[in-house]
């Protein structure tokens, strides 16, 4: 641990925590010397530009591409027939948990407006925008959901054949990540005070400065190397490789600095275009989302709704406590499971209740597929607990801080996913905040801790 | 479209450019000439990871059409890491760990060059205005707007310059 710490320059005998750490690359950025992957020049380098669906939910009849062919400058244009191996695929695919279902290039049907249906890999990159321009696809439009409730209706519109009802399901057979602990209903009817919230996020782009991009060059030795500014190499490399047909050994991946991504280049959106061009072309080929394909087209955070009921003692003991969350995840599966998770682990909060029961699922709707960013399923569960916190004091007449700390996890207590606490910290948390604020509270609410459950509270129940 | 040349300063070097009336001071800085601190983020005149200074104007290298800049003495970060100044900013900047991911801070440290080169003595709102056209997500800003104050400081007491 200690060599480890003096390898990366932490200081203070290994400890990190209360110590300033430089970034690695903090002189380097300075002055301007940084390499990102757009700064590695590649010669005789073509750029590519995908055409993308105008509609949000259709049926394809017909892709033309003659006239991006003829178009000055194109090199190659590809549509789902160029794509050697696996036309549609899934990240989840290899470990059972979910279908392929996401095209690279769309196949028969569009599921959202932006979804890329051709690419054109040209000399420059305004002869490939203006010969993917020239593309003309026939659409026969279909019925749309936009919304959760929508989506879940009986007889909605349905995006795929593989789940019937729009939403995942999750290994085992379950509609939704679940968590069962204790009795709810039990713990509902002992309660002094039900409380019940919705409450919302709306998707938002990650937006880093340096946009998502890639540079796919084929080797010498019949070996591809990407260079991309991607937040997830192995996976990516696998997933690509996969699509290509090519064995993973000769598909190489050059990540580094990225100039941010905040979750927003953790989805492969990219590489395997640029990979598949440069196959075709064999040349190198160059992918990268303008400032506009940032906005409209690169994965978002999802839209999440989490529906919490609450029962609660008038001392401030929280009984119970049920979830029902819908992340709209949008078109396409992508990582969102790995978010619903997230999500579900996070619940009921750093806080210690009784009777849990949870259902996070991941809806399909005919919006941008969204992604992860800055904690994945984390945020909005956060959000969520935090603003009913809020709302169960206010209901119980309680302060807020006095209500968290009465419900804080405390160390040996059983949470709700059946692990015992043993590093609990939000009682120390909250007293630091309270102490940095001025902020008032009673001696036996200074005197709690970590280590130690106060005797009005049950240590445990459920189970 | 027809490309002329244009004749121009860049770093103290002298340059001869072929533009047509599309190309922009981005693309030479960065293609032809390999200037890799000026970064591409939006292509739009909106991030400002792409600023420079032309003669001696803050100025988005995006936007500006490399045609009109006949005579022109163009100078990226590149050129500044000689200036006393500018290592005094970027010190700051190390100091106050004002980068995280780096892609804006080249454009970020033109522009306070700039500034302090007009303003040797900004007030924190001189700070933020003068940085307004440089969109960072990492760092929240205020390290950036201390790392400048801070360098503003030392070069007032002579540390540099």
């Amino acid at each position: 641990m200690k060599a480890k710490a003096e390898m990366d320059g932490i200081g203070g005998g290994g400890h990190a925590v209360g110590q300033p750490i430089k970034q690695r690359e903090l002189d380097s950025h300075v002055k301007g010397q940084t390499l990102y992957y757009e700064d590695v020049k590649v010669p005789r380098m073509l750029h590519l530009k995908i055409h993308r669906s105008p509609v949000a939910h259709a049926r394809i009849l017909n892709i033309d591409t003659s006239k991006a062919e003829q178009s000055d400058g194109v090199v190659a244009v590809l549509t789902y027939r160029d794509v050697p191996a696996t036309k549609v695929w899934s990240h989840f695919e290899a470990i059972g948990a979910a279908p392929g279902a996401e095209p690279i290039l769309a196949v028969d049907k569009i599921r959202w407006k932006g979804e890329p249906i051709a690419a054109v890999a040209a000399e420059t990159l305004s002869q490939a925008e203006d010969a993917a321009a020239k593309i003309k696809v026939t659409y026969e439009k279909l019925p749309s959901v936009f919304d959760v409730d929508e989506a879940l209706a009986p007889g909605a519109p349905e995006l795929f054949d593989c789940w019937p009802g729009n939403h995942y399901v999750f290994p085992d057979d379950h509609k939704a990540a679940q968590i069962r602990f204790g009795d709810v209903e039990k713990g509902f009817a002992e309660a002094d005070h039900l409380v019940e919230h919705v409450y919302r996020t709306r998707p938002i782009e990650q937006a880093p400065i340096e946009t998502a991009g890639c540079v796919a060059v084929p080797g010498s030795d019949g070996r591809y190397t990407i260079y991309t500014n991607s937040q997830a190499l192995s996976t990516t490399r696998n997933s690509a490789a996969e699509i290509a047909g090519l064995p993973v050994a000769r598909l190489r991946l050059v990540g580094g600095t990225a100039g941010g991504g905040f979750g927003g280049k953790v989805d492969m959106a990219i590489e395997p275009m640029a990979l598949l061009a440069a196959m075709k072309s064999k040349r190198p080929v160059k992918y990268r989302f303008t400032r506009e394909d940032e906005m409209t087209v690169s994965s978002t955070r999802a839209a999440w709704r989490v529906s919490i009921k609450d029962g609660v003692m008038r001392d401030g003991r929280i009984t119970a406590r049920h979830v029902i969350t819908h992340q709209d995840i949008g078109a396409y599966l992508r990582n969102s499971i790995y978010g619903a998770f997230k999500h579900a682990s996070h619940m009921p909060g750093p806080y210690t209740v009784p009777n849990v029961w949870a259902d996070v699922y991941c809806v399909f709707t005919n919006r941008t597929p969204s992604a992860a960013m800055r904690g994945f399923g984390v945020m909005p569960a956060s959000f969520a607990i935090e603003m009913q916190m809020d709302r169960v004091a206010k209901a119980i007449h309680m302060d807020p801080w006095q209500f968290r700390l009465k419900n804080a996890f405390r160390n040996g207590d059983m949470k709700a996913h059946r692990r015992e606490v043993w590093d609990a910290a939000l009682v120390e948390t909250i007293q630091a905040a309270a102490r940095l604020t001025a902020k008032d509270l009673p001696e036996e609410y200074r005197q709690m801790s970590s280590a130690k459950r106060p005797l009005s509270a049950p240590r445990i129940a459920g189970g | 479209m027809t490309a002329k040349r244009v004749s121009l300063t860049v770093n103290g070097r002298g340059e001869n450019i072929a533009a047509d009336g599309l190309t922009t001071l981005q693309q030479v800085l960065r293609e032809a000439l390999d200037y890799n601190s000026v970064k591409d983020g939006c292509t739009q005149g909106s991030c400002g990871a792409c600023s420079v200074l032309v003669d001696g104007e803050l100025r988005i290298a995006c936007l500006l059409p490399a045609g009109g800049l006949q005579g022109a003495e163009v100078t990226t970060l590149e050129g500044l890491n000689a200036r006393n100044s500018t290592s005094v900013i970027q010190q700051s900047f190390v100091e106050h760990s004002a980068a995280q991911c780096g892609f804006c801070t080249s454009g970020m440290i033109v522009s306070a060059q700039a500034l302090l080169d007009e303003n040797p003595a900004p007030s924190r709102d001189e700070i933020m205005e003068a940085i307004s056209g440089n969109m960072c997500r990492c760092t929240g800003y205020l390290p950036i707007v201390e790392a400048v104050a801070s360098a503003a400081r030392k070069l007032a007491k002579g540390d540099g310059a």
